[in-house]
């Protein structure tokens, strides 16, 4: 069965390396995995696409949990929540065909973000499902190119899925952050630095 | 009691020109007061989780120190009395701050030495292990003993040197991507960028190596970082949003545990590694005791239960005993405390415990119903689960039960035929255990000898037991033995080793000389990879692939690094060359030469149910004559 989860993950290089590299070690299946920014500037969020039974559900958020740079995961098993995938795609427009092409683009509330001599780009959002019905019904013509992103998604009405909804009652909350030096820095030494230190 | 504060053996790094002063003559002490290891007592929060860093906000204790200063303070405060490495380039000015600091370093011969010292250190004393090595191939060196440690939850933490932040990614000299490589066997790996974060990650470090589900941490620490002064006030308190082990177990839970004991007529307690982590051995003999329970234990909860209790079934598992695996797979209640249904425990998972109910007490929830479906679940600290499950238990009297195991016990006891002119393998374990009544800390190597330990010292010390379970590392041996002797100086440590797992690490004897270390190696030689070679025996139609180890004369091999070397053949000097062996003050390795064909029985072939294993000479059943000594006069204690 399809589920998908949300993890909150620290903001750190590293992280989604981990978390990849979890999967592929205990055999998970994943289908899609998106990971982007947050309302806090310190947490990233990946949404999950996982095709298990719910023993093996249970484990990957298990392990997910386990890892310690994993902040919050949750599953939206009974959570009623809204997903959204997003396609470009670059379809061949045959001399005469443009108009049908066009007409399918409507009816899936696409949208023709650039036009070639001889192809479309479609801008196409909503569920996977219909992504997939739409990415058939232009097969036909000619699909030149496709990129999408993957799920996102998230609980509908006043339920979030967020560093605060913390039920279990966290010790070091309402604590500031670390300012941390995001990245390397990649500045060259001063001689006086250098010579400060033995090589190495 | 606690042996924790005696000072250790070794050197003191800050003694003139480094070098070790030769401790004063060393006596084998066997002590009862292992059982009394005491828990360092830390602050602790609500869930019991240690608080670290003084006052969260910034402070300016660290204003004006360097990297590497800050780590040695760190250290100290951390109560690290031992660290265990080998300096390198990119570490040099960790260890030009280490030659000032008061802690006594063991300087190693290969990193992964440095790796199993600490890991062995942290199981006999329940303090995380440190390790110090330089970048590249010193940092790539510790993979093994991390990966041993991360499969067995051990405690350790790696500060390794890397090359300047601003050279990382250029495939400097010594540069690899060590935080990258370690992570699937790390807990938790750090790439420190600027020496402002240093005293957070340290904090952060001991807190989840050694919270938890222990396990080990690696910190990667760039040249800069550990030259550079900290010029304002830091906040060092540990940032871990996403980490809350649970400590206290639910009520309703453990509530729920303690109607299913009660309710029980034929139970069986399983032990794991988990119940010593948590220093849990009072209590599991507690609830032993109390509620009636016979108890078994995996090979990493060796010790926990004391094997001399008449409830006790030993070990279980593909070579456990045949009462234990009867018991289990008997049994309507396993009662699961820090272990986790290995399938070396559980043999083929579809068969285990069939009629059994499951009660799993686990600090870590992803071990829960991972290979078996669990019943009642109880996430927490194993120590403090127990204590509360044990209040609302009853002792109930389960005759019928008791007196199957113990028919089972008499029936099929551990047991070998001394029936050939070579010295039969278990023979020389049992001598070793006869000598040190298993009164004496043991760390092993991995096959056949390891599993003969398992089964024929008679298990009845906490963090006794320092072998390698999960990862199965050959070559662990030595370098955990000299680890678990720094620990705790003044006890009897002795290494029962297989010969091809000493030459695959035997360099470390060089360690163990130069510190005058008094570890005993006692080698349990056949000149074969044993345990392989019964696997081909037994399902390679004996085509012995490349199992026949050429040896070189251990003795003298010994001798040449400064270590008494003794030699063992005839069964004549057998107790004689143990009690030489124990009575030596300083290192020594015993060459017993032994039967090369002999099997260990009882076995679980894998697919095979835990009932279904082979008896091999222990179904023939205890025969007078044949049977020795020590098997005898365990079977009357059983009776």
């Amino acid at each position: 069965m399809r589920h998908v989860i949300s993890a909150l993950v620290m903001n750190e290089p590293g992280v989604l390396a981990h978390v990849a590299g979890m999967f592929s070690a205990r055999g998970f299946n994943i289908d899609s995995l998106v990971v982007g920014r947050t309302e806090d500037p310190a947490l990233s969020r990946m949404t999950i696409i996982v095709n298990a039974d719910e023993r093996i559900l249970e484990q990957v958020r298990k392990q997910l949990t386990k890892i310690v740079t994993v902040v919050r995961v949750r599953d939206y098993k009974d959570l009623p929540f809204v997903e959204r995938d997003l396609a470009l795609i670059k379809v061949a427009t045959p001399p005469g065909k443009r108009t049908e092409v066009l007409e399918l683009v409507n009816i899936f509330r696409g949208r023709v973000v650039d036009v070639g001599p001889s192809t479309l780009m479609v801008e196409i959002s909503g569920e996977e499902e219909k992504i997939d019905a739409f990415v058939e019904q232009l097969r036909p013509y000619g699909i030149k190119e496709l990129a999408r992103t993957g799920v996102i998604a998230m609980p509908r009405g006043n339920s979030t899925i967020s560093l605060s909804d913390d039920d279990t009652g966290s010790r070091r909350e309402g604590l500031a952050r670390p300012q941390r030096s995001s990245g390397l820095d990649k500045r060259e030494p001063t001689q006086a630095e250098l010579e400060a230190t033995p090589p190495g | 009691m606690t042996t924790l504060n005696t000072p250790p053996t070794g050197a003191r790094a800050n003694t003139p020109a480094g070098h070790s002063p030769k401790p004063e003559t060393f006596t084998a002490v066997r002590t009862d007061q292992v059982a009394d290891l005491q828990v360092i007592d830390k602050k602790v929060d609500a869930n019991g989780l240690p608080i670290l860093g003084a006052t969260p906000g910034l402070s300016s204790r660290y204003v004006g120190m360097s990297g590497s200063q800050i780590l040695m303070k760190m250290l100290a405060e951390h109560g690290v009395t031992d660290a265990f490495g080998y300096p390198g380039g990119a570490i040099l000015p960790t260890f030009d701050a280490l030659y000032d600091a008061n802690i006594n370093f063991v300087l190693v011969r290969h990193e992964q030495g440095a790796g199993h010292m600490a890991d062995g250190y942290a199981r006999a004393t329940g303090k995380p292990g440190v390790v110090i090595v330089t970048s590249g191939p010193g940092a790539t060196n510790t993979v093994t003993p991390l990966a041993t440690a991360y499969m067995d939850s051990i405690p350790i933490i790696v500060f390794s040197g890397q090359v300047r932040t601003y050279l990382i990614g250029n495939d400097a000299f010594q540069e690899a991507d060590v935080t990258g490589i370690v992570r699937p066997v790390t807990k938790r790996a750090y790439l420190v960028k600027s020496v402002k974060d240093l005293p957070r990650i340290i904090n952060e470090a001991f807190i989840v190596a050694t919270t938890g589900r222990p396990g080990p941490v690696l910190v990667d620490l760039p040249v800069d970082v550990t030259t550079n002064k900290i010029e304002e006030p830091v906040d060092d308190t540990p940032y871990l949003p996403g980490y809350k082990p649970r400590v206290l177990g639910h009520s309703k839970m453990t509530r729920a545990a303690a109607d299913a004991i009660n309710a029980s007529r034929r139970p069986v307690l399983y032990v794991g590694g988990g119940a010593v982590l948590a220093n849990a051995w009072k209590e599991v003999r507690e609830l032993a005791d109390k509620a009636n329970l016979p108890c078994t234990t995996t090979l990493l909860g060796l010790g926990a239960f004391d094997e001399r209790n008449p409830r006790s079934l030993h070990m279980l598992g593909m070579h456990g005993s045949a009462y234990a695996n009867y018991a289990v797979q008997e049994s309507d209640l396993l009662i699961a405390v820090g272990a986790r249904f290995d399938d070396r425990v559980t043999g083929n998972l579809k068969f285990f415990a069939p009629k059994a109910k499951i009660i799993h007490i686990d600090i870590d929830p992803s071990s829960i119903s991972k290979n078996v479906k669990v019943d009642v679940p109880v996430v927490g600290d194993a120590r403090l689960c127990l204590q509360d499950i044990i209040q609302h238990v009853q002792h109930v009297e389960r005759k019928e039960w008791f007196a199957q195991i113990d028919a089972w016990k008499k029936k099929f006891p551990f047991i070998y035929r001394d029936d050939t002119a070579n010295i039969k393998p278990q023979a020389i374990i049992e001598a070793i255990n006869k000598a040190t009544e298993g009164k004496a800390i043991f760390a092993t190597g991995v096959g056949q000898h390891q599993m003969w330990a398992a089964q024929f010292i008679r298990w009845s010390q906490p963090r006794s037991m320092i072998s390698s379970g999960g990862l199965g590392t050959m070559g662990y041996g030595v370098p955990a033995a000299i680890g678990a002797q720094v620990g705790r100086p003044g006890e009897l440590v002795i290494d029962i080793d297989g010969d091809a797992s000493f030459i695959m690490f035997p360099q470390e004897l060089a360690t163990a000389a130069e510190y005058n270390i008094p570890v005993k190696i006692a080698i349990i030689n056949n000149n074969f990879q044993g345990m392989v070679k019964q696997w081909q025996e037994l399902f390679y139609k004996g085509r012995l692939s490349y199992t026949k180890m050429t040896n070189p004369d251990f003795a003298k091999l010994a001798e040449g690094f400064g270590v008494k070397g003794l030699r063992c053949e005839r069964k004549e000097d057998l107790h004689r060359i143990v009690d030489e062996m124990i009575a030596h003050p300083g290192p020594c390795v015993v060459d017993f030469l032994c039967e090369k064909d002999e099997h260990v029985y009882p076995m679980v072939a894998s697919g095979k149910a835990l009932h279904e294993m082979e008896l091999g000479v222990v179904g023939q059943g205890a025969q007078e004559p044949t049977l020795h000594p020590n098997a005898a006069r365990e079977l009357g204690t059983l009776a």
